[in-house]
């Protein structure tokens, strides 16, 4: 039956809210009632200004028919007055009376005025509504001068608006200076030089007093704490707002101690029916006066009136934006351990970064004046400075010709740009084949890439045309949010629908970031195709099943079902060089009746079609072989049931060796772990494939339980940090300071993320279910596993089989298909 | 009677909430088999199954997405970008087009028009 949620409020969160149901309802679960106070359709008050000086601004967020009267419904200008929490109904101005099963309060702020004497005489507005700019654009035809009052974000953006009018301006901070919210002292100062070079007059560190009138009680002037007087036939309050949290208390819902509806992370109020989201809400007691942790407010509505279990995660706070023509963004913490500060007076700029005080990781910045690298240093919050901190101020580098540039190779920077411009080398790769700069320590790698640019060598990691960033960098973007969804990511950070580059990516990030079943609701549409069927497509379209047989141990009876199953389906069998058994020529409707009888067995996924672990390959160790030290195969299958389902960059494949024999193979894995008297030898980032690379000694000599930890940490920084289909080799290779800084991030948790990455692997541990039991206990999953959507029994005729060394094999073109052979 | 003829060509295929948004399905007509996607906006595209780079009849089970505004699918074996629209491969030269069909959606059934087929 189809559920009623009443959204109280219009505005651009409450409009997020409905569209992030829509979207996310695809079983049509909702329907939804709107009411706004305002006669306007939700509308963008971020861009409000605009409609200062264009009333014509199209701001509206709502396109035509939208709300249909039917699943969607809006009543604008009618604001709910009054709710009954036992009856759950909604009364309206209007004397609608309306029943509902959840309801969401986004009925968002008001603006704060300050109790200043005369704040209620004509000429007096607040900056909040369309009506109120209205209301400003017409009386600053006349106004000699005007006053704002409120030195933040809002008020400078009024300022500018009336500048544009061709009012002169004073803003009135009282903080000691601009923008105390968002920046520190020093950008506070670079931005009132710039803004008062701009004709706008700032006072800041003083109140104001008292506001006077004329006759008819319009204000004339208005005298500041510090006892000037400003001639003013305008005053704009843009001093903050307060959340509009009335509804909430009337009906007794708890309150913040400095107002909003108190919520909790799942954005739930004490009554299980009612939800808060935007500037109304205290969440936790913290109120968020920006758009963007409203968003993700209502996403999580959307996803837990969905039955879902999403949380605001921390709100990332980070601004960017251009007042008055003036660049300004903070992002992160604006002080910290150690602060890198550039500034320029004369040019109006800037710049500082916050560092951690090992120098090493990125803690936030200031930027005023010009704000160009903040896309690129947003991003990297968190992380490993990936250059020095003056060459992150200002992107570029400048070195001597002779200057060394790889100390370890003795290549200077001209080796380097010869390479590039003479022997056409066009990425870092590249330069090492050329030059082997960077091949060693590879600390030179940012200048390289520096050099790169200089040379006018762009090189792109932007995942496709629909996301200008770096899946390390998407990683940390979904990470650090409460993004959960392609879409919500998409429509946060990317433009566009996607397309097949993106969308498996995003689904491996979700995965890795334990979104829970990978076929769920939108997730389903990112998969690839082996991961859409949970088995790996073959040249002909059918389906290899690969079960896992942990460390490659498998009883008798298991091997006798895998025969008798491939048996039975006519498959095509082979050991696989990771210990198990591969089953060819499955057609999709044949996969689940294969699982059932493998499932039935005690088998589960192998997710041999998932870029995720595949096997732990061991050698039989000590329990049998004369030379063997450890018990290889136990670990083996303990690494193995540890890390299965693991979703990464790239498929990962692990091996554990008895002995320094080294049978396994170990050190062509991404994890090879070889057995010594004293415990294990633990090696990273080796492989095969095309480019076979020995893995490099990460440790030695450890116990199980930290060698657990450190494998849980590199594979979890691998999971965060790693490129689109990026193995481990080049993944290391390509980290700034090589295996010495994964060492260090690992082994003495230089970043201060280890326990963060442990309990990221636990709760990967502590989740982990098999995707192939969890398909056939769902009849709707199951529904995904027919041939034709119209012919749903139908065999697919057009898959042909011929028989070599008593076994099927697709056919090459030509060749003539024989009959299937009898069982 | 050429009239009629036409009508009837209009086949149906499935209903629109049969298709799961951004992803294709195989539909059988006469032994004939079309892949059937539904974008996101519920617009739906009607090409050939047969992927014409490996001959292989996969196309419904590719990935669609935009490349530069063009609407898309991949083949889930080499990856080759075609054209939902016009059938033609964007990704390499030289690559066969993909058929197409017309496609319509009325009061939510899919119906393909299988005349050119």
């Amino acid at each position: 039956m189809t559920r009623h949620l009443v959204v109280v409020g219009h505005g651009m969160v409450g409009q997020r809210m409905v569209e992030a149901l829509t979207d996310r309802d695809t079983k049509a679960e909702w329907r939804v009632t709107v009411l706004g106070e305002e006669t306007h359709s939700a509308y963008d008050r971020v861009a409000l200004s605009r409609y200062l000086t264009d009333p014509a601004a199209a701001l509206g967020l709502v396109s035509e028919g939208w709300y249909d009267g039917g699943r969607r419904t809006c009543h604008l200008g009618d604001p709910a007055v009054a709710i009954d929490r036992s009856a759950r109904t909604v009364r309206t101005a209007a004397g609608r009376e309306l029943t509902y099963d959840a309801l969401v309060l986004a009925t968002g702020s008001k603006a704060f005025v300050p109790p200043v004497p005369g704040a209620d005489l004509g000429g007096c507005h607040v900056y909040r509504t369309l009506d109120d700019l209205d209301r400003i654009r017409a009386e600053a035809t006349s106004a000699r001068a005007a006053v704002v009052v409120g030195g933040g974000l809002l008020g400078l953006e009024a300022a500018g608006g009336l500048r544009d009018l061709g009012v002169p301006v004073h803003v009135v901070e009282f903080a000691p200076h601009l923008m105390p919210q968002q920046v520190d002292a020093g950008g506070g100062e670079a931005l009132r030089r710039l803004v008062e070079g701009l004709g706008v007059r700032v006072h800041a560190g003083v109140g104001t007093a008292s506001l006077q009138s004329d006759a008819d009680g319009r204000v004339v002037s208005a005298t500041l704490t510090d006892g000037t007087v400003l001639d003013t036939q305008l005053v704009v309050f843009a001093a903050g707002i307060r959340a509009r949290d009335e509804l909430a208390r009337s009906v007794g819902l708890g309150v913040g101690t400095r107002g909003g509806v108190l919520v909790d992370r799942s954005c739930r109020t004490e009554d299980p029916a009612i939800w808060a989201v935007g500037e109304c809400a205290a969440v936790e007691g913290s109120v968020y006066g920006l758009v963007a942790p409203g968003y993700a407010m209502a996403e999580v509505v959307a996803d837990r009136l969905l039955g879902g279990s999403g949380e605001l995660a921390e709100p990332d706070m980070s601004t960017k934006l251009k007042l008055l023509g003036v660049e300004v963004a903070s992002f992160g913490a604006t002080q910290g351990p150690l602060d890198v500060v550039f500034s320029d007076p004369v040019a109006g700029i800037y710049k500082k970064l916050v560092i951690s005080d090992d120098a090493r990781t990125l803690l936030g910045g200031v930027l005023v004046g010009d704000a160009s690298v903040y896309a690129g240093l947003r991003p990297l919050i968190g992380r490993a400075l990936p250059a020095t901190p003056e060459t992150l101020l200002f992107g570029e580098v400048s070195v001597a010709d002779d200057a060394q540039v790889c100390s370890c190779n003795a290549v200077t920077k001209k080796d380097v740009v010869d390479a590039i411009t003479e022997q056409g080398a066009t990425d870092v790769p590249a330069i090492k084949a050329c030059t082997r700069a960077g091949t060693s320590c590879g600390s030179c790698i940012p200048m390289l890439k520096s050099l790169l640019d200089e040379c006018g060598v762009h090189v792109s990691k932007a995942l496709c045309e629909h996301f200008a960033y770096s899946r390390a960098e998407l990683f940390e973007l979904v990470r650090t949010s409460d993004i959960r969804t392609f879409s919500g990511l998409i429509a946060a950070h990317g433009t566009g629908h996607g397309c097949d580059l993106c969308k498996p990516a995003v689904a491996s990030i979700l995965a890795s970031l334990g979104n829970g079943y990978i076929l769920d609701g939108e997730q389903a549409a990112l998969q690839d195709t082996n991961d859409h069927a949970l088995a790996n497509m073959q040249r002909n379209g059918t389906y290899s099943v690969v079960p896992r047989i942990p460390g490659g141990e498998i009883t008798p009876e298991k091997l006798i079902v895998i025969g008798e199953v491939a048996r039975d389906f006519n498959l095509y069998t082979k050991i696989t060089g990771g210990q198990r058994i591969d089953l060819f020529g499955a057609r999709l409707d044949q996969l689940p009746q294969i699982w059932k009888r493998l499932i039935d067995a005690g088998f589960e996924s192998g997710q041999a079609y998932g870029k995720a672990l595949r096997t732990v390959k061991s050698c039989v160790g000590e329990t049998w072989c004369r030379y063997g030290v450890q018990d290889s195969v136990g670990l083996a299958i303990d690494l193995e049931l540890r890390y299965r389902g693991l979703r990464a960059p790239h498929k990962i494949k692990m091996a554990v060796s008895g002995c320094a024999r080294e049978c396994a193979e170990a050190r062509s894995k991404d994890i090879g772990v070889i057995a010594t008297e004293n415990g294990w030898n633990l090696y990273v980032a080796g492989n095969g494939g095309f480019r076979p690379r020995h893995a490099d000694l990460f440790a030695s000599d450890l116990d199980t339980e930290t060698l657990l930890t450190y494998v849980d940490r590199i594979l979890m920084f691998y999971l965060r940090t790693g490129e689109r289909l990026q193995r481990t080799a080049a993944w290391l290779e390509s980290l700034d300071g090589g295996l010495d800084y994964l060492r260090s991030v690992v082994c003495d948790d230089v970043l201060g993320i280890g326990a963060d990455l442990d309990a990221s692997m636990a709760a990967h541990v502590a989740n982990y279910s098999d995707e192939w039991a969890d398909t056939l206990a769902d009849p709707e999953r199951l529904a995904r596993f027919v041939p034709f959507i119209n012919a749903p029994g139908v065999t697919d005729t057009s898959i042909e089989i011929v028989y070599e060394r008593g076994q099927p094999r697709p056919a090459r073109p030509g060749e003539l298909p024989l009959e299937v052979l009898p069982r | 009677m050429t009239a009629s003829l036409i009508a009837v060509d209009w086949r149906v295929a499935c209903r629109v909430s049969d298709l799961l948004p951004e992803r294709g399905a195989c539909a059988l007509f006469d032994g004939a088999q079309i892949a059937l996607f539904r974008l996101w906006d519920d617009q739906v595209y009607a090409v050939g199954n047969r992927d014409p780079y490996t001959g292989a009849h996969v196309m419904a089970r590719g990935l669609v997405g935009t490349r530069a505004g063009r609407r898309t699918v991949a083949s889930p074996l080499h990856k080759q970008v075609y054209d939902l629209v016009t059938g033609e491969c964007l990704s390499d030269q030289g690559v066969p087009s993909l058929p197409t069909w017309p496609v319509r959606v009325r009061d939510g059934v899919v119906e393909v028009e299988l005349q050119r087929g």
